[in-house]
C-alpha cells in the first residue's frame, strides 16, 4: 500500500469552480437515496413507536404507543432465541466463508497457472449465478428421494440412513444445508478479493524478509497478513452484515417444507410480522442495531485508517 | 545492489544460493515441485465440487423425467432431451415475467449509471463543504440492512401507489445499488490524471470539449463494469421483488422461478432447472467478462479510500 500511494491524484485538486456545481452534479443521486432508502430509514423508526396493524393499512391513522412494540417483542423468548440464532448463524457464515476464501486465495497464489485458472473459472460460476437458481439447484441436490447428495452418501460412502433422509425437516440440519448453501456462494467474493489483495503485496518486501531469514510462516503471518489487512477487514465486514440479514435462502428453504419457526431467522421473522407494520418496524430498527454493534468497531477503525 | 534485483520476478527457488543453500539443491527444488503439483491437484479437486452444482443445473435441464427419477442419477446428458427447455419458452407467464425484469433493469441502469457518474465527478472533482460527509454517508448506506428495511419500503411505495409497478421496484433497487456504484466509479474519474484535461484545454479545447473528448472515453471501462453490476443485481434480486411485485402479473424471472419450482417440486425437476438454467446461463456469460473490473473497483475503494 505504502508502495503505490498516490500523492497528487487521491487528492481532488483544489480548483476555483463555481461551488453550485458540485452540489447540482450531486443531487439526483441524493434524492433518490433520500427518498427511497432515508425516508423508508426514518418511517420504519417512527413506525416502530405506533400501532400499525391492518387496520391502519386500510386507512385508520395509526396510535402512538410509546415503547410498547420493543418491550412486546424484547419479553418474548421466542424472539432472543431467534436473535441468538442469527447471531449465530452469521458468526459461524461469515468465519467459514472468510476461512475458505482467504484459504482459496492463497492457493490460487501458489498454483500452476491451468490450475489457478480452473479454479478461477469454477468459483467465477458460482458467483455469477443468480441467487434464486443457486437455491433452486441445491434444493435439487439436497432432493430426499432423488437428490444426488443423498444418491452418493448412500452408494459412495455406505451411508444407509440417508436413504430418503430429509434434510430441512430438523433445524439442526436445515442450517447445514444454509450454511453449505451460503458458503458456497459466498466464498468467490472472498477469494477473489483477497487474491487481488495478496498480488498487491511487493515481491521485493517477501524477498527482503526472505533474506533476512523468516520461515514462509512468517512471512506470511507477519507480512502478507498485516499488508492486505484493509481488504480483510472491509471483506469481513460485508460478510457479517449480509450473513446477519440473509434472507432469500432461509426463505425459500422454508418453503420447500421446512419448520417455519423452528428456522426463522431475523430477516424471515420481520417478514412474517408485515402485517403489523409497527412491530416489524421495532424488529427491524432492533437488527439495525444489531448490525452496528457486531460491526461498529470495523467500520470506526476503518474511518480512522482511511483518508477519506 | 544487482543480485537482489535481478531475481525479482522470479521464483524464489532461483534466489541467492549462499543465503540458504539448502533451497536450491536438487533435492529442495523436486520437493517443492511436488508441493505445487500437490496443490494444483487440490485447486483443481475444489474447482470441480463448486462447479458441480452449476454442472448439475445444466445436466439436469436436458434430462427428461424417466431419467431424473431413475434409482441412479444420470450423470452426462446422453440422449438427452430439449422438452424441458420448450416447455419454459413456450411459457407465457415466463416471457411477461421477462419483461417486467427488463423494464426494471432498464430503468435501473439508466438512472444509477448516469447519477452515479453525476456524483463521481462531484466527489472526485470538486472540493466543496459537505464533501467528506457526503463520502462517509455513502459508506454507511452500504451497512444498513436493506432486508430489515423492506416493510417500511414497502409502506412507503404503497402510499404513493408505487406497488407493483416496475418504476416503485426500479427506485428501490436504484437507491440500494447508487452507493456502490459512485463508490466504484469515483475510483475510476480519480484515476484520470486532471493534467490529462488541462492539457486539452492548453490546445484549445474547451472545459466541456476536454471532459468528453479526452476524460470521459477513459471512463469507459468503468462505466460499463458499473452497468454490468447494475444489471446482476437488479436482475437477480429476489427480497424486494417478493414484497413489492405482490400480482402474479408482475412478477420479476426469479419471483416466477420460485413460482415454477413450487408447481414442479417432486414431479419435473427437469422443467425447474431447465427454467434456472435459461436465467442463470446468460447472466454469467455476462459476468464472467467483466468480473474483473468490478473486484478492482471494489478494491482498490477499499485499499485506497
Amino acid at each position: 500500500m505504502a508502495a503505490s500511494a498516490p500523492t497528487a491524484a487521491a487528492r481532488p485538486p483544489a480548483r476555483r469552480r463555481p461551488r453550485l456545481g458540485a452540489y447540482g452534479l450531486l443531487l439526483p443521486a441524493s434524492v433518490v437515496i433520500a427518498v427511497a432508502l432515508g425516508y423508508p430509514l426514518v418511517r420504519q423508526f417512527v413506525l416502530s413507536f405506533q400501532e400499525f396493524g391492518l387496520k391502519q393499512q386500510f386507512g385508520a391513522p395509526p396510535e402512538w404507543v410509546g415503547l410498547q412494540n420493543y418491550t412486546d417483542l424484547l419479553t418474548d423468548s421466542y424472539v432472543w432465541t431467534v436473535i441468538a440464532r442469527s447471531i449465530a448463524f452469521c458468526l459461524v457464515n461469515a468465519a467459514l466463508t472468510m476461512l475458505i476464501g482467504v484459504a482459496l486465495a492463497v492457493l490460487m497464489e501458489r498454483v500452476a497457472r491451468a490450475a489457478r485458472m480452473t479454479l478461477q473459472v469454477a468459483l467465477l460460476l458460482a458467483w455469477g449465478t443468480p441467487v434464486l437458481a443457486s437455491m433452486t439447484v441445491w434444493q435439487w441436490l439436497f432432493d430426499t428421494q432423488y437428490g444426488v447428495i443423498n444418491w452418493t452418501l448412500v452408494h459412495v460412502f455406505g451411508l444407509e440412513q440417508f436413504d430418503r433422509h430429509s434434510w430441512i425437516v430438523q433445524p439442526l440440519s436445515f442450517y447445514l444445508v444454509a450454511t453449505v448453501i451460503v458458503v458456497w456462494m459466498s466464498v468467490p467474493f472472498v477469494a477473489f478479493s483477497v487474491y487481488a489483495g495478496l498480488l498487491q503485496v511487493p515481491n521485493e518486501t517477501m524477498e527482503a524478509a526472505q533474506l533476512d531469514g523468516a520461515s514462509p510462516r512468517q512471512r506470511f503471518w507477519n507480512i502478507t497478513i498485516p499488508m492486505i489487512r484493509p481488504v480483510l477487514t472491509i471483506v469481513l465486514l460485508l460478510q457479517i452484515i449480509w450473513d446477519l440479514k440473509v434472507f432469500t435462502q432461509i426463505y425459500t428453504l422454508q418453503r420447500a417444507g421446512a419448520p417455519t419457526r423452528e428456522t426463522n431467522l431475523l430477516g424471515t421473522l420481520i417478514y412474517s410480522m408485515s402485517k403489523d407494520f409497527g412491530q416489524a418496524g421495532a424488529l427491524a430498527t432492533i437488527m439495525l442495531v444489531i448490525t452496528l454493534a457486531l460491526t461498529g468497531f470495523y467500520i470506526r477503525k476503518m474511518l480512522k485508517e482511511d483518508e477519506l | 545492489m544487482s543480485t537482489v534485483a535481478a531475481p525479482r520476478s522470479k521464483r524464489p527457488s532461483t534466489r541467492p544460493a549462499q543465503v540458504q543453500p539448502t533451497a536450491s539443491t536438487a533435492a529442495g527444488r523436486s520437493q517443492r515441485r511436488t508441493a505445487r503439483t500437490l496443490l494444483s491437484a487440490l485447486a483443481v479437486v475444489v474447482a470441480v465440487l463448486w462447479v458441480f452444482p452449476i454442472y448439475w443445473m445444466v445436466n439436469s435441464a436436458f434430462q427428461p423425467v424417466s431419467a431424473l427419477q431413475s434409482p441412479d442419477p444420470a450423470w452426462l446428458p446422453v440422449g438427452g432431451t430439449i422438452s424441458n427447455v420448450r416447455q419454459v419458452v413456450n411459457d407465457g407467464t415466463f416471457w411477461a415475467a421477462m419483461r417486467v425484469s427488463l423494464s426494471v433493469v432498464v430503468i435501473v441502469l439508466v438512472a444509477a449509471l448516469v447519477f452515479a457518474f453525476f456524483a463521481a465527478l462531484a466527489v472526485s472533482r470538486f472540493r466543496f463543504r459537505g464533501r467528506k460527509s457526503f463520502i462517509l454517508t455513502i459508506l454507511v448506506v452500504q451497512m444498513i440492512p436493506a432486508e430489515g428495511l423492506f416493510i417500511s419500503q414497502y409502506a412507503v411505495l404503497d402510499s404513493w401507489g408505487l406497488v407493483n409497478r416496475a418504476a416503485g421496484l426500479a427506485l428501490v433497487y436504484t437507491a440500494a445499488i447508487l452507493p456502490f456504484t459512485i463508490w466504484m466509479l469515483r475510483g475510476f474519474v480519480a484515476g484520470v490524471p486532471i493534467e490529462l484535461e488541462e492539457a486539452a484545454m492548453v490546445d484549445g479545447l474547451s472545459r466541456t470539449g476536454a471532459f468528453f473528448r479526452i476524460t470521459f472515453p477513459l471512463l469507459a471501462p468503468g462505466l460499463v463494469a458499473s452497468g454490468v453490476y447494475g444489471f446482476l443485481q437488479a436482475w437477480n434480486e429476489y427480497t424486494l421483488a417478493l414484497v413489492v411485485m405482490t400480482e402474479p402479473a408482475q412478477r420479476t424471472l426469479p419471483l416466477w422461478l420460485q413460482g415454477l419450482l413450487e408447481a414442479n417440486r417432486a414431479t419435473d425437476w427437469g422443467v425447474v432447472m431447465a427454467g434456472s438454467a435459461i436465467i442463470a446461463i446468460p447472466v454469467i456469460v455476462f459476468f464472467l467478462f467483466v468480473q474483473g473490473k468490478m473486484t478492482s473497483g471494489l478494491v482498490s475503494g477499499a485499499v485506497k479510500g
